[in-house]
């Protein structure tokens, strides 16, 4: 069990070494002087050429690879160009929000996605299947940032019920400012108790949440209703029935476990897809997270932000997948053989 | 030299290629709606009652029109007909999506199948890169190459396409992988056959089933993506219209003018249902698994 | 008669796949049920367990356990008849079990299903397993780290715990290997023996049907074409499809040595 863990985390690591090379390749391709970015338009030649300096432009490539992966390690991501801060700490203020929402959004599209595969594969044929089928299929042909304005539209402006902007009411802020340790408002006020701002942040997470659980939610029901039936059709499962236990028992007890297994796997691939989605959706619904840094990184070509946003999302879906590789080895006793 | 070993490709005779159709009620109108889709935006410019209006004709003195029958689904804010820019969006979104998914194919399906046929370390080294590829997001990544070479179709359909072929070489990987083990290839192996003649008459037939499945859904996944892309700017540009930008441009009128983001939503949404749609009844029918299961 | 199936009548929608006339097994008898695949040896054995339906099938007719009609009867009781009445044991042993659990999990399970208590399962597992000759620490396996063998003599042991009346045998030795497909014929013999119970053994292999069972009858798509004593169907055939059957397995020295 460790030589497994222990081979998939060393594969891991690979994975990101090639990640941590190739965004610096695409770093460096991507057309305009970080230097002169940095020190904006009016500055003198000497001002440039200090900041080529700082910025480690002068040396010559293979050096500047290595710098940077050094960097990587020590925590030194470089420093954005349009924010003037280390990129590391601009990710640490902004990355929680994202991860909120993503974490809430998947969480919500796990628990409603199994339930209705399930149902699905239950009661197969029957009304209630095709009405799962055909929800899981809006929701995974539904393009987010569309699901959100309509959202919007409808409950905003014509039902005035869910606020559509934010991550909680601004006003609370002078009559209950949240004391700051996560960067996550939902968690920062959980921890400091602080109740009115954690009910506008969960008032203010719906919306967005339900827009970005549209997708992963769809095609886990999906999964868990094709991985349903087939291990229904599978051999041990007519030995148990044989047996005579009930549909129920064996629906529950035998057939559930082994479906498991390829839902794990889909919550990985989904989440990396979320998050992205994510980002799409935070300009729509004004959400302070990765998706709306980025979008700014984008804009002025602010090459480390870009490279540190783009490393960052990599390792977190590469840290998923090994998540996932390690669960469906507890869960599946085959696996741990591979 | 005679064939001694018979390949097992699961092709299905025309007759319970019907009988599956009729059994199958949501693979034939998927198809139906699909190939409407493929339809319309072939016939875009004969159905559009104002073709200028999908290139850089603009109206001044009607725009922001509501839908009326000369206008079905009204004007936007330089006065162009909605419906003839829809019609030609079914254009673009489809020719990305052909070209991402042909070139992903392409580029994918050799590297899987050679890497899942030969095994050991060409293996090994070919799905850790694909794996790298994995790893980045397809939007990101989309959106790190666009702002890299600027924003149009070409340059979006080029991204997309360098996210999306690593998809198709872990399918065809797969695939490759389990065929190479059955019987008939390693007797082709025994036989002396060449690995390159065994993988080309032997393995890829038998790995294009899931190919299939999975093109047919990608189009819809395709054209999410770039329509993604497009709404934030990154891929078509006005005057294209591509259905995302027109989300985009519509955005901001969306609670006075809301037939500017619903029409060319509804389209994304419509298009991508129809492809996923057809994707599911494709491998309800050509998966044997999902076959045994009917009687 | 242990079991009597009469005039029993399997079809998928229009399709009849199997029309048996007649099948019965005696007290402690062992029947073989011989045909190609495809044949409707499974579905019968599968349709007497009320399994078939679950399958898509129609079933009609009449199958008789101790003279009590099955076809028709609710699913409560069938759910009781099955394991403790009759048991099933099939062709991939290790595929037959659950893979997420010990194979212990699901021995002690059906055992309690059918009313016994935890101590009492525990200990006629234990029984069981050493009339099969096995190891009672094989319980705390996973399918996967059993042989072909191990996992087919922990499912007769199962029949044997749950003190059923009639085994169905669905290719239970196909999978396997010749010595161990032999160590299998002994305990099944043996078990008819020791604890009385009857069997249908369902086999395409007409050699290992020949050491094991007391009559036979052959199958052809779906119907019976021969039914008598093992001695007599073999050595004395009737019909074609019985003669062509056996002329088809192989003999040693009955070829022409290569020149």
């Amino acid at each position: 069990m460790t030589y497994f863990f222990a081979r998939r985390v060393g594969l891991g690591l690979l994975v990101v070494a090639g990640v941590v090379v190739l965004t610096f390749v695409i770093a460096r391709v991507i057309p305009g002087d970080p230097a002169s970015s940095w020190v904006g338009p009016h500055a003198s030649a000497a001002q440039l050429r200090d900041a080529r300096h700082t910025l480690g432009l002068d040396r010559p490539l293979p050096i500047q690879l290595w710098r940077f992966v050094r960097g990587v390690l020590d925590g030194d991501w470089g420093m954005s160009i349009h924010t003037h801060q280390p990129v590391l700490s601009d990710l640490a203020t902004r990355a929680p929000a994202s991860l909120e929402l993503v974490t809430a959004a998947l969480l919500l599209a796990l628990a409603l996605g199994i339930l209705a595969g399930l149902v699905a594969a239950r009661w197969r044929g029957r009304p209630l299947d095709v009405l799962v089928r055909l929800t899981s299929v809006f929701g995974v042909s539904m393009p987010s940032f569309w699901f959100a304005l309509i959202l919007q539209l409808v409950f905003f402006q014509t039902l005035h019920a869910l606020p559509v902007s934010g991550e909680y009411d601004p006003a609370l802020d002078t009559t209950h400012p949240l004391a700051v340790h996560t960067h996550a408002p939902l968690l920062d006020a959980l921890v400091t108790a602080n109740w009115p701002v954690l009910g506008s942040a969960v008032s203010h997470l719906i919306l967005p949440m339900l827009v970005v659980a549209a997708y992963p939610g769809g095609v886990i029901a999906r999964m868990v209703r094709a991985s349903v039936l087939d291990t229904l059709g599978e051999e041990h499962v007519r030995m148990v029935r044989a047996l005579g236990f009930h549909e129920r028992t064996v629906f529950a007890r035998f057939a559930l476990k082994p479906s498991l297994n390829p839902v794990i796997s889909v919550t990985a691939l989904v989440f990396a897809y979320s998050l992205t989605n994510t980002f799409l959706v935070e300009a729509i619904f004004d959400w302070p997270g990765l998706g709306s840094y980025a979008a700014d990184a984008i804009q002025s070509l602010d090459t480390p932000a870009i490279v540190g946003v783009t490393l960052f999302v990599a390792l977190v879906y590469v840290a998923a997948n090994l998540a996932v590789d390690l669960a469906q080895a507890v869960l599946d006793p085959r696996i741990r053989l591979r | 030299m005679t064939e001694l070993v018979t390949s097992e490709v699961r092709l299905m005779p025309t007759s319970s290629l019907l009988r599956t159709v009729r059994a199958n009620p949501l693979l034939g109108v998927a198809a139906a709606l699909g190939l409407t889709l493929v339809l319309l935006a072939l016939l875009a410019p004969v159905l559009a009652p104002h073709p200028g209006d999908a290139g850089t004709a603009t109206h001044p003195l009607d725009t922001f029109l509501p839908p009326s029958a000369d206008h079905l689904f009204g004007t936007d804010p330089v006065g162009r007909d909605m419906f003839t820019r829809v019609l030609y969006g079914a254009r673009v979104s489809l020719a990305v999506s052909a070209v991402v998914i042909s070139l992903s194919i392409l580029i994918g399906l050799p590297v899987g199948v050679v890497a899942g046929t030969l095994g050991g370390i060409a293996d090994t080294v070919l799905m850790r890169i694909t794996d790298i590829f994995l790893a980045f997001p397809a939007l990101l990544l989309a959106l790190a190459l666009v702002a890299v070479l600027g924003p149009s179709v070409t340059n979006a359909t080029i991204a997309i396409t360098i996210t999306w072929w690593p998809w198709y070489a872990r399918l065809a990987r797969g695939q490759a992988a389990s065929v190479a083990g059955r019987p008939f290839v390693v007797a082709c192996r025994v036989l002396g056959l060449s690995p390159a003649r065994t993988i080309i008459r032997h393995v890829l037939p038998n790995s294009l089933t899931p190919v299939i499945v999975q093109a047919s859904a990608d189009v819809g996944g395709v054209i999410l993506t770039s329509a993604a892309l497009s709404f934030l700017g990154l891929g078509a540009q006005d005057p294209t219209p591509e259905w995302g930008l027109m989300v985009n441009q519509g955005q901001a009128y969306l609670t006075t003018q809301w037939w500017l983001v619903t029409f060319p939503g509804s389209a994304i949404l419509i298009t991508a249902l129809a492809f996923n749609l057809l994707g599911d009844g494709l491998r309800d029918m050509l998966d044997p698994r999902t076959r045994a299961r009917q009687p | 008669m242990k079991l009597l199936i009469r005039d029993l009548r399997i079809s998928f929608g229009e399709r009849t796949v199997v029309a048996l006339e007649q099948l019965a097994i005696d007290e402690g008898e062992i029947v073989g049920l011989v045909g190609e695949s495809g044949s409707g040896k499974s579905l019968t054995a599968l349709a007497t367990l009320g399994l078939a339906e679950a399958a898509g099938a129609t079933v009609e007719g009449s199958i008789r356990l101790n003279g009590v009609e099955l076809i028709g009867l609710s699913a409560r009781r069938m759910r009781d008849i099955r394991g403790r009445r009759i048991a099933m044991i099939f062709q991939n042993p290790v595929s037959a079990f659950t893979p997420v659990s010990r194979v212990g999990d699901v021995f002690i399970r059906a055992l309690r299903l059918h009313g016994a208590s935890r101590g009492d399962a525990n200990s006629r597992a234990h029984v069981a397993l050493r009339k099969t000759m096995l190891s009672p620490e094989l319980l705390h396996r996973y399918p996967h780290e059993l042989s072909g063998g191990q996992a087919q003599r922990i499912a007769i042991a199962l029949a044997v715990a749950l003190r059923s009346e009639l085994l169905l045998a669905d290719e239970p030795t196909s999978a396997l290997d010749v010595t161990v497909q032999a160590e299998i014929v002994e305990l099944l013999r043996f078990l008819r023996e020791r604890e009385g119970m009857s069997l249908l053994f369902i086999s395409h292999d007409l050699a290992v049907v020949a050491q094991l069972c007391d009559r036979i009858a052959v199958m052809r798509r779906g119907r019976a074409v021969e039914t008598g004593l093992t001695g007599d169907v073999l050595l004395r055939p009737v019909d074609s499809y019985t003669r062509e059957l056996i002329a088809a397995v192989p003999r040693l020295g009955a070829g022409k040595p290569p020149s």
